[in-house]
């Protein structure tokens, strides 16, 4: 009897289940559906590669935000994966417990808090900073509203993220390499160099192809401080404009504008399988890595 | 020899300490700012009152609209992603651990949680269009509420998961079927972790502008119904920040750092509720 | 009277507010297999890994006393530990191959420490390999990762990998343990083989296995050290009531 309500119970359980794989399909094929009307009238080498962006004479070159999104997301990545990781090696290799009990909660903290509040920062700090210091340094004029801005706040942002999958991965390392290693005389750091990182190189690329997913679909953050300019950037003192700032900004008056609402649904369909394809790259990985443990 | 791996040794060190610093100077910096700012603009009236006038006026008045607003939402979202995840979180502990339907399983809801809210956000409004209906507080609890159901489902599944299966055992061989014991024995044992998740979760929540962009609407009063728009903390940033009226700026900050109270309560009052349920959780 | 190389005085050594070894004061002889024998628990590798300052590695360790290796205190914290580690090698309970190839797990050592020319490196590894017996099973697949080979032949790649920076001294924690009967005995044999050029420390909880390799025996109980000497004295004609209860199994 109680087997029989047990086996009910189970397939209620099913239902809400389903539910996340579901939306997720039911999302990937709407979206689809939507940017198939732009994607019937126009050619798809078109979209990626013109850097025409005005919607009002019906031109949709995705370029300028395509290469936004790639300035961004790759200045944020050169700045904190070497942070992240140095620290994560610390805090797995070098550090006493209570240090990481300190510094534990710190990253929690980090990745607490709201994107918008981290917009804000940008807005209040990095950007007169980069108007009134940075740019000057290089003898340029800058609004501050620019990818270097957008790179800065958003770096932070990834940061929590980096840290806390590559020190996981660090811990998967068994001891007794460790030991081996120093046992022969090596010193820490040789040790991190030849036994830790070799044999923790998968999973710190699951790491950052994980970071470079966090940091390619951030919207708010970015956008509040990046200048959302539609023009393809030449240096990290111009504006950009992402691919997600391209889409909030825009995808509520999407309907007044033939193909507009197809064309921003084709850009959200781009930014969805971009960070599908590296999540499921990136966590197949690191269930394989996480097995041995 | 031993000078140049000393030398090395040291470097490193020093780029380590320095990397350190890095990572904990910006937390520093994001919340000096934000609370110094924020500090300044918060007063009774802030927080009492809803805006007089709003962006293009530039009248007094507070934030009111924006705090009970983002209450309302994130308390009616987070019920909602509960219902679902808990009983996500139980089929999955009751299949066996090592299936690769659990593996497949957990591996879409990582991903569902990978994606931007915003993905989210556009997706719940392209169904509004559908349906024809507006922004208001019922749409934006379930934008909020679908975004944030996959990252609750696999933080709860991850505390069950830590449950030690020496605590099942014992309740099999007392004659429990699966079902019961998940009821009874691991919920219980992973009780505080479950609370952690969910206040992990209800934060996200909070926060988050994307998905409410277009969903929630903003309107400078209090919703009366489901069916109103509402305001939100983030949006109450967002729209606020950018007008040449200190007065309407104001507000903006005053959302910011109490946005940033509420993280830090989260994250505080997590900790201290997990270390106070753990005396009824086996170690 | 044989020399000595290693000269424990006063040795004490607590982890994490625990008492683990107290006024240890012993002596282990140049070229000897030393074995230290005692039941599970009491401090004989922490004594072992006292010697190379692994016990570094855990928190909370307060010494004190001095362990003498060629005329230097190796507790004394201005010592240079890459020195020590190179000068007194250490194989584990477990083979723990580094995540390299056979090759390079057994010249690691040699580069660490700052050779660089290729044809030493190979000379050196073929000497080993060969030393250890593993040349014939595995000089065509050198490139190979160690991860490959049983579990018997990674331990002997162990011995040779350590054997390769050339230590004075040889820290065996339990080290056949983990292996098979047959490939338990190969290392045994090699390790006889290897006490002419090298002293040899040995932990094991077998006491047939103590029989076999010791040249010269310490039993460790709770600690401390209860008796010590020549293997024959010591196993024949125990001085210390609980060294003979041990040597009948009273307890294990």
């Amino acid at each position: 009897m109680r087997d029989l309500r047990d086996r009910i119970v189970n397939s209620i359980l099913f239902v809400p289940t389903l539910f996340s794989g579901v939306l997720l399909i039911v999302m990937v094929l709407t979206l689809i559906q939507k940017s198939g009307q732009i994607l019937s009238t126009r050619p798809l080498a078109d979209l990626l590669f013109s850097s025409s962006w005005q919607p009002f004479a019906g031109n949709f070159g995705f370029l300028p935000f395509i290469m936004g999104t790639i300035w961004v997301t790759a200045l944020a990545m050169l700045a904190a994966v070497p942070i992240s990781l140095l620290s994560a090696i610390y805090l797995s290799e070098y550090a006493h417990a209570r240090v990481r009990d300190i510094i534990q909660p710190v990253i929690d903290l980090l990745a607490g808090i709201p994107s918008v509040v981290y917009g804000l920062f940008g807005i209040l700090l990095v950007v007169p900073l980069i108007k009134y210091s940075v740019a000057p340094l290089f003898g340029i004029t800058s609004s501050g509203y620019c990818v270097l801005a957008g790179g800065l706040v958003l770096a932070i942002m990834v940061f929590p993220i980096l840290i806390s999958i590559s020190y996981e991965v660090f811990r998967t390392v068994p001891l007794e390499m460790r030991e081996a290693s120093l046992g022969l005389g090596a010193t820490r750091w040789e040790t991190v160099k030849h036994v830790v990182l070799k044999k923790a190189f998968p999973g710190v690329i699951a790491a950052v192809i994980l970071g470079f997913s966090r940091a390619f679909g951030e919207t708010m953050a970015v956008l509040m401080v990046v200048g959302n300019v539609a023009r393809v950037p030449t240096s990290v003192f111009d504006p950009a404009y992402p691919i997600p700032a391209l889409i909030a900004n825009n995808y509520g008056e999407m309907m007044s504008i033939p193909l507009y609402d197809s064309a921003l649904m084709f850009a959200a369909l781009l930014l969805l399988l971009v960070v599908i394809v590296f999540n499921i790259a990136a966590r197949y990985v690191l269930v394989k890595v996480m097995a041995v443990a | 020899m031993m000078d140049r791996r000393a030398v090395e040794e040291q470097l490193f060190r020093g780029l380590m300490y320095l990397s350190l610093a890095i990572v904990l100077g910006s937390l520093f910096l994001v919340f000096a700012i934000v609370v110094f700012k924020g500090a300044a603009a918060l007063n009774i009236a802030m927080v009492t009152q809803v805006p007089h006038g709003g962006y293009y006026l530039g009248k007094e008045g507070g934030i009111l609209n924006a705090i009970v607003g983002s209450i309302y939402l994130a308390v009616g979202a987070i019920i909602l992603a509960t219902g679902i995840s808990i009983p996500t979180a139980w089929y999955l502990q009751n299949l066996s651990q090592r299936s690769q339907y659990a593996a497949g399983i957990r591996m879409m809801l990582d991903i569902a949680a990978g994606i931007p809210s915003l993905i989210y956000g556009a997706f719940v409004f392209l169904i509004m269009v559908m349906v024809q209906a507006r922004a208001s507080l019922l749409w934006g609890i379930i934008t909020v509420g679908i975004f944030i159901t996959p990252l609750l489902t696999r933080a709860i599944d991850e505390v069950m998961q830590t449950v030690p299966s020496k605590l099942k055992e014992a309740s099999y061989s007392l004659g429990a079927t699966r079902l019961e014991t998940i009821y009874h024995v691991v919920t219980r044992q992973a009780l505080p972790g479950l609370i952690t998740a969910i206040l992990v979760a209800f934060g996200r929540g909070i926060g988050d502008a994307a998905s409410v962009l277009f969903t929630a609407g903003y309107t400078d009063s209090i919703p009366a119904s489901l069916n109103d728009p509402v305001a939100t903390l983030p949006l109450a940033i967002f729209f606020q920040l950018g007008t040449p009226f200190p007065q309407v700026q104001e507000r903006a900050y005053a959302s910011g750092i109490i946005l940033l109270v509420i993280v830090l309560i989260i994250c505080i009052g997590s900790r201290y509720l997990a270390k106070k349920y753990v005396r009824y959780s086996i170690k | 009277m044989n020399a000595t190389e290693i000269s424990i005085k006063n040795f004490t050594i607590s982890i994490e507010n625990r008492e683990i070894l107290k006024n240890i004061s012993v002596d282990i002889p140049k070229n000897q297999i030393t074995v230290i024998i005692g039941p599970s628990g009491c401090g004989k590798s922490t004594l072992l890994r006292s010697m190379n300052r692994m016990t570094d590695l855990l928190e909370h360790v307060t010494t004190d006393g001095e362990i003498i290796i060629n005329g230097k205190n190796v507790l004394d914290p201005a010592i240079n530990l890459s020195q020590l580690r190179k000068n007194v090698g250490m194989i584990a309970q477990a083979p723990n191959p580094l995540p390299m190839s056979i090759y390079d797990n057994i010249v690691y050592g040699l580069r660490i420490h700052g050779m660089k020319d290729h044809k030493s490196l190979d000379r050196q590894a073929e000497r080993c390999l060969k030393s250890v017996g593993l040349w014939n099973e595995v000089h065509d697949r050198l490139k190979e990762p160690a991860s490959t080979l049983s579990l018997g032949q990674q331990q002997r790649l162990c011995l040779a990998r350590a054997l390769a920076i050339e230590p004075e001294i040889l820290l065996c924690d339990e080290t056949t343990s983990a292996l098979d009967p047959i490939s338990a005995k190969h290392i045994e044999n090699e390790l006889i083989a290897l006490k002419n050029d090298y002293s040899i420390v040995f932990v094991t909880h077998v006491l047939r296995q103590a029989k076999r390799l010791a040249d010269y025996v310490i039993f460790l109980y709770l600690g401390e050290v209860v008796e010590h000497g020549p293997a024959h004295e010591v196993f024949t004609n125990p001085k210390d009531p609980r060294t003979k209860a041990y040597l009948e199994g009273v307890f294990g």
